[in-house]
């Protein structure tokens, strides 16, 4: 509290006793006491800040594991040397490190280390009257004066009164003192709100981390790719992949189901310059709360998620599902249905993996691209034109052996091991590659089987959410948004009026304003306050400029003001 | 959606060169007018310094600073007739040891001489901005929507809040010694828009269609104006703190034009104020951008490149503010923070949309 000094005009030279720390000769409990200080003193929170702001930048230069993790795993690969000793610094998990942890917890201990003395200090302030009327009133940041004519009626002790019911009109809380002298006063004061506006914000940024932590705790989130016609149900075997909060556990999961009926895509074709760029995503869903609850149709969107059974389902990405049969060499289906393929451009150039276990004599796996709108280069190398499946053709590489799923290590369904496999379809043979538009069907070579490709349906990649924690984040959030436009934008100021009877029989008045903190519209303030004391007295304007001629201090001891305005 | 309209397309365009030419005529007014005032307050000083030869040698200090008060201008610095009027100071100090009249400080008013180009340069603004404004509505009823969706929207409608936002600040505050820093900055971000982002008229991806481009972006590009106000005065204020101490330390006034700024405290203290506004505008950003963020990607915060960034200058600002109740950070160090709080602007708003790759990544250029 110390640190909120006052600040006065003089020459700037900041550098001098920044950085003074003089370390006393104190105990043990003497150097808790100091450490505490320092870390509670304004200083210490400055410099907590600056490194937070600092500790983040990196997050955003390298890739971060919970967002990109593949990305990480190649910045590895690439960079050998370094990578690993990056990692060791956390620089791929910033936001969950210990030293940006250490970082917002110092920093945070040392906001509760200072909001709460100055909650102690201010709810003392607020509930005592305001600081005993300077001696000198004319040294104050604005001060004026009203001379009440003789014969007006109004004596000292009226017009004191007088100036506290002004001032209480104003909705200042007053103190009228000293009635008993022949310099009765009153002391005002307004703008409490301000640091109660600031305790507020600096409690709410707790309450906004305490919030996170609490959604750490208790959210789960996961994702699921669903293609047109199949059904997610709300258990852990309906996730693709799940990450629950620290507090999970399988009760949570309300098991309602959501089926993709449709996925529309829209894209632009009305512009030459943006042709083909997505325009809209709706997705159809049918919603069930439970087994056996009836169907409600809801339309799932990009920036408008669906709320069900305490989870948000949000559509996050889509893409092309081929529906595709693979006969074995034996005549049997081994393989049937949509595959899932990765959009890798804008024309939706879809990778594309089919394992077939199943397949007998040998397992087959086909690794290719799905093309929407496929166009032919010089070389009749096909490539995609357009998002829309205008002349859809997949483009596929077939190999036979084995696939490599048996041994126990986990394979990403997206990629084929060709290690162990043969290579039996593809340009560089003379076999060639697999070319299939719809509803046409390939012969593999040597006895394999074939491969047909019956139709085209789309996927949509949900993510699903429940977040019990973020409705009180927005909470904090506007608690502190509330807290900081309080504090920065109300004044908290003190005026003093004290008043004494001319031997000439004419009533002097005299009134000082003291700003704590910035204020700038001390001076509107005082005009305003100037105005009301005019009006009440039937004094005119006019005669306030003569005012200031006359030099009527009343009282003309060598006190200085800001002593009084030091009162804590 | 409606149809893309490319004849308003054209037309903004258009709007957008003219304004561009607008403010390009406008900032060489300014440049003008500040070195006018270098000129006369040179042979103004040579007139002073024979005038003030038998003053008293602290008046003379006074009207040499170019930043003393109302009372040393009543005499010798009369004849130069600008520069403030009144004195800065810490809202909290005492303003009437002896001045007229001066209330509250920070006021900057300047003398009664009349500054023709600089209002020829004001009126250019004003015709400049009229002309951007019609062109940014235009962009937006070609496409249908508001007109900040890509770099090249962000830049030109940025660019006119930044000119709007000055020309508001300028009917409460004598602020054209800005103008060559603020209106430079302007120009600078149309050239960039026109040259380096320029997109053509299209609709929005389906990540952006949504209520809270509205409000997110609008109140982002706001505050962002303010920060730009905040940082030409904060570097002023370098500035002129710089040649207070060595004009205090009795070497000669080599920098005339500062004279027309006012003294490092009015500029630290009004600064103080709009980065007070900027920052609840830039709070209210992240508070939007949040909820934007969880109705899009389904959470709230998830330390994108942009959300990094976002959060970054908000702390630094956060650290401004604190800086200027820190016993020692007043003054130049809390200038350096402000700075530093807008470089992370220009930052996150050029090289984070450009080239870092992250979910914001639509800002329409590159791919
Ligand atoms: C999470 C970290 C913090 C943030 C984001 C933060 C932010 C802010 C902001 C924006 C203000 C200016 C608005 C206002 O006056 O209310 C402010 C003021 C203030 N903060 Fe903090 N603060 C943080 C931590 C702290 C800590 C740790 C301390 C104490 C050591 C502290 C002490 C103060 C004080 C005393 C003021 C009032 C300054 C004045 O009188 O102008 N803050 N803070």
């Amino acid at each position: 509290m110390k640190e909120t000094v006052v600040k006065e005009p003089k020459g700037k030279a900041p550098q001098a006793g920044a950085s003074e720390v003089v370390l006393p000769q104190l105990g043990f409990g003497g150097m808790l006491r100091w450490a505490w200080r320092q870390l509670t003193s304004m200083r210490t929170a400055l410099f907590l800040l600056l490194m937070l702001a600092v500790a983040a930048v990196p997050g955003s230069l390298f890739p971060q594991r919970p967002s990109a993790p593949a990305e990480v795993t190649q910045y590895l690969k690439d960079n050998p040397g370094s990578g690993p000793i990056m990692d060791w610094f956390r620089l791929f998990d910033v936001y969950s490190s210990p030293w940006f942890a250490a970082i917002y917890l110092l920093l945070f201990t040392s906001l509760i280390g200072c909001v709460l003395p100055r909650a102690k200090i201010h709810w003392k302030a607020m509930r005592s009257a305001p600081p005993r009327t300077p001696k000198r009133l004319s040294r104050l940041a604005e001060y004026g004066t009203v001379t009440i004519p003789a014969g007006s009626g109004i004596d000292a002790e009226t017009a004191v009164r007088d100036a506290a019911a002004v001032l209480k009109a104003r909705r200042y809380r007053v103190d009228v003192r000293d009635l008993d002298t022949d310099r009765p006063s009153v002391g005002a004061e307004i703008g409490f709100m301000k640091e109660v506006g600031n305790l507020i914000f600096h409690t709410a940024m707790i309450g906004v981390l305490a919030a996170i932590a609490f959604s750490g705790l208790f959210g789960y989130s996961g994702q699921r790719v669903l293609v047109e016609g199949e059904t997610f149900v709300n258990t852990l075997t309906g996730y693709d992949t799940f990450t629950p909060g620290a507090n999970f556990g399988e009760g949570r999961l309300s098991p309602y189901s959501a089926t993709l009926d449709r996925l529309v895509v829209k894209y632009d074709r009305s512009t030459e310059a943006h042709y083909g760029q997505p325009l809209d995503f709706t997705a159809t869903l049918s919603v069930k709360d439970g087994p056996g609850a009836e169907a409600k149709t809801k339309t799932l969107k990009v920036n408008e998620p669906v709320a069900v059974g305490g989870t948000n389902l949000y559509l996050v990405g889509n893409g092309y599902a081929p529906v595709v049969t693979v006969k074995d060499g034996e005549g049997n289906v081994a393989f049937q249905g949509p595959v899932i393929t990765i959009p890798t451009d804008g024309a939706y150039t879809s990778l594309m993996v089919i394992k077939v276990p199943d397949a007998k004599p040998k397992q087959l796996g086909f690794v290719g691209f799905f093309l929407p709108t496929a166009v032919y280069n010089d070389e009749g190398v096909a490539f995609g034109s357009d998002p829309d499946p205008f002349n859809p053709v997949l483009n596929l590489n077939a190999y036979t052996g084995d696939l490599g799923l048996d041994s126990g290590v986990p394979r990403n369904v997206f990629t084929l091991d060709t290690s162990g496999m043969k290579e039996i379809n593809s340009r560089n043979l003379d076999a060639g590659g697999i070319v299939l538009k719809p509803n046409q069907s390939y012969t593999l070579p040597d006895g394999n089987g074939t491969i047909s490709f019956d139709g085209i349906k789309r996927f949509a990649a949900l993510d699903i959410r429940h977040d019990p924690g973020q409705a009180y984040v927005l909470v904090f959030a506007l608690l502190a948004l509330a807290g900081l436009m309080g504090s920065l934008f109300l004044n908290r100021r003190r005026v003093w009026v004290r008043t004494g009877n001319h031997p000439d029989g004419r009533t002097m008045v005299e009134f000082g304003l003291l700003a704590r903190g910035e204020d700038h519209r001390l001076a509107g303030e005082y005009a305003a306050i100037n105005k009301a004391l005019h009006a009440k007295w039937l004094v005119p304007m006019d005669a306030a400029g003569q005012n200031d001629d006359e030099q009527i201090i009343i009282n003309d001891s060598a006190q200085s003001v800001t002593a009084a305005s030091k009162d804590q | 959606m409606p149809e893309i309209n490319q004849s308003f397309a054209l037309l903004s365009e258009r709007l957008m060169l003219l304004a561009g030419l607008a403010y390009a005529v406008a900032f060489c007014a300014y440049a003008w007018d500040l070195f006018t005032f270098s000129q006369a307050a040179k042979r103004g000083l040579a007139a002073d310094t024979r005038a003030t030869a038998a003053a008293a040698g602290v008046e003379k200090d006074a009207v040499l600073a170019g930043v003393g008060s109302g009372a040393a201008r009543g005499s010798a610095g009369q004849d130069l007739g600008a520069g403030p009027q009144d004195r800065g100071v810490r809202p909290s100090s005492k303003t009437h040891a002896g001045s007229d009249g001066v209330t509250a400080g920070d006021s900057m008013r300047y003398g009664k001489e009349r500054r023709v180009v600089a209002r020829v340069a004001v009126a250019l603004t004003i015709l400049a901005a009229v002309v951007q404004g019609f062109a940014v509505l235009f962009r937006g009823l070609a496409a249908g929507r508001v007109p900040w969706g890509n770099m090249y929207e962000f830049c030109t409608t940025g660019s006119f809040a930044v000119a709007v936002v000055f020309l508001l600040v300028l009917t409460r505050r004598d602020l054209r010694f800005l103008g060559t820093f603020v209106i430079g900055l302007v120009l600078v971000m149309v050239v960039a828009a026109s040259v380096a982002f320029w997109t053509p008229v299209g609709h929005l991806v389906p990540a952006l269609q949504s209520y809270w481009l509205v409000i997110h972006v609008s109140i982002a590009v706001l505050s962002s104006a303010f920060f730009t106000l905040t940082f030409a005065m904060s570097v002023l204020q370098l500035f002129q703190s710089r040649r207070e101490a060595s004009i205090g330390s009795g070497k000669p006034d080599k920098f005339h034009v500062m004279r027309l700024v006012p003294n490092a405290l009015s500029l630290e203290n009004l600064s103080y104020r709009i980065n007070g506004i900027a920052f609840v505008g830039w709070t209210l950003t992240l508070m939007f951008g949040s909820i934007w963020a969880e109705k899009a990607w389904g959470r709230f915060w998830g330390w994108d490149t942009k959300e990094v960034w976002t959060f970054v200058i908000w702390v630094v600002y956060a650290g401004y503010l604190h800086a200027r109740a820190t016993k020692g950070w007043t003054g130049t160090r809390a200038a350096w923070l402000s700075i530093v709080g807008y470089l992370c602007v220009v930052f996150n708003f050029t090289i984070v949309n450009v080239y870092f790759s992250g979910l914001h990544s639509y800002a329409g250029v590159g791919s």
